[in-house]
């Protein structure tokens, strides 16, 4: 056991325990908050397997935007303060598949790797990491890039009521701003 | 570096996403689950690039980034359907919704708040 493996076991240990947080607790703003806590200890996982890059980003976009987008939409849609008792379904199906699939990849993990060691490679660097993607992953890159306007495009006119509904029976007014707009057309 | 560590920490990860997934009625819990398996799969990718030494180097560590620009437009999305859903039934529980929606709202259950460009 060196540091590394004493870190990723303890990093690994918050990260599963705010995960078993995250799916059962009876709060839903501190469901968010112990998924910031996963996914912290999930970045300093990254941080321990060197891979720089990938940990600041898991910081910035994870942390930062993806969390906060769901505590506003905790927030968006008036959930209670304090415990709610109606958020599960009773779940003997869904023990049974989650427990299957985590059990299952973990028996399968372990019968792989049993307790061989690796050297660690050089890190991730964010020079190194953009000399792949501007060089080998140049073509996904701008696939992705095409992907994310997409999806903005796309949250927008889900959120706006007056694209996306007008059929014909909606008012003129919204009929116009639809045929107007290139946004609206799909 | 013992990889069989981060591995198994993923493998539960995404265990308990899943299980998130089939038991929380709530549709923000739901992508929040989602989101913890997409986590599990950036770790394994991640690992993965310290135990395969392949062509390309750190081939894991891009795809964890692309990963990652993938959940981020999923939120979005995702989030924008669920506050729809809550503007149309005032409600974001996933298992009231009607997969099959009937042609008048009568046998269904009324939207609650009613906007007023639809025109119903």
């Amino acid at each position: 056991m060196t540091g590394a493996d004493v870190l990723l076991l303890a990093l690994g240990a918050v990260a599963v325990g705010a995960g078993v947080l995250v799916v059962t607790t009876k709060h839903l703003v501190r469901a968010g908050l112990y998924l910031v806590v996963c996914l912290g200890a999930l970045a300093g996982d990254f941080l321990v397997l060197s891979a720089e890059l990938v940990a600041w980003v898991q910081v910035l976009i994870y942390v930062g935007a993806v969390v906060v987008l769901l505590l506003f939409a905790v927030m968006l849609t008036r959930a209670p303060i304090g415990a709610s008792d109606d958020l599960d379904r009773p779940g003997w199906p869904a023990a049974l598949i989650g427990g299957g699939a985590g059990l299952g990849l973990t028996a399968l993990l372990v019968d792989a790797y049993r307790w061989s060691t690796v050297t660690l490679p050089d890190a991730g660097t964010a020079e190194r990491l953009g000399e792949q993607i501007f060089q080998s992953w140049v073509l996904p890159f701008e696939v992705l890039s095409v992907l994310l306007l997409s999806a903005l495009v796309g949250a927008i006119v889900l959120s706006r009521p007056d694209i996306g509904r007008a059929g014909p029976h909606g008012d003129g007014r919204a009929a116009d701003l639809v045929d107007s707009e290139p946004g609206g057309r799909r | 570096m013992r990889p069989v560590i981060p591995y198994v920490t993923a493998a539960l990860l995404f265990g308990l996403g899943v299980y998130g997934v089939l038991r929380r009625r709530n549709a923000v819990l739901v992508l929040m689950s989602v989101e913890l398996m997409l986590n599990a799969v950036n770790l394994i990718l991640v690992t993965a690039d310290t135990t395969a030494r392949a062509v390309l180097p750190h081939s894991g560590q891009v795809f964890a980034l692309f990963v990652i620009v993938l959940a981020a437009a999923e939120i979005g999305v995702g989030l924008a359907i669920v506050l729809q859903l809550y503007r149309l039934r005032a409600t974001v529980a996933v298992d009231d919704v009607p997969l099959t929606e009937s042609p008048d709202p009568v046998g269904g259950r009324e939207p609650a708040v009613l906007d007023s460009e639809a025109g119903r």
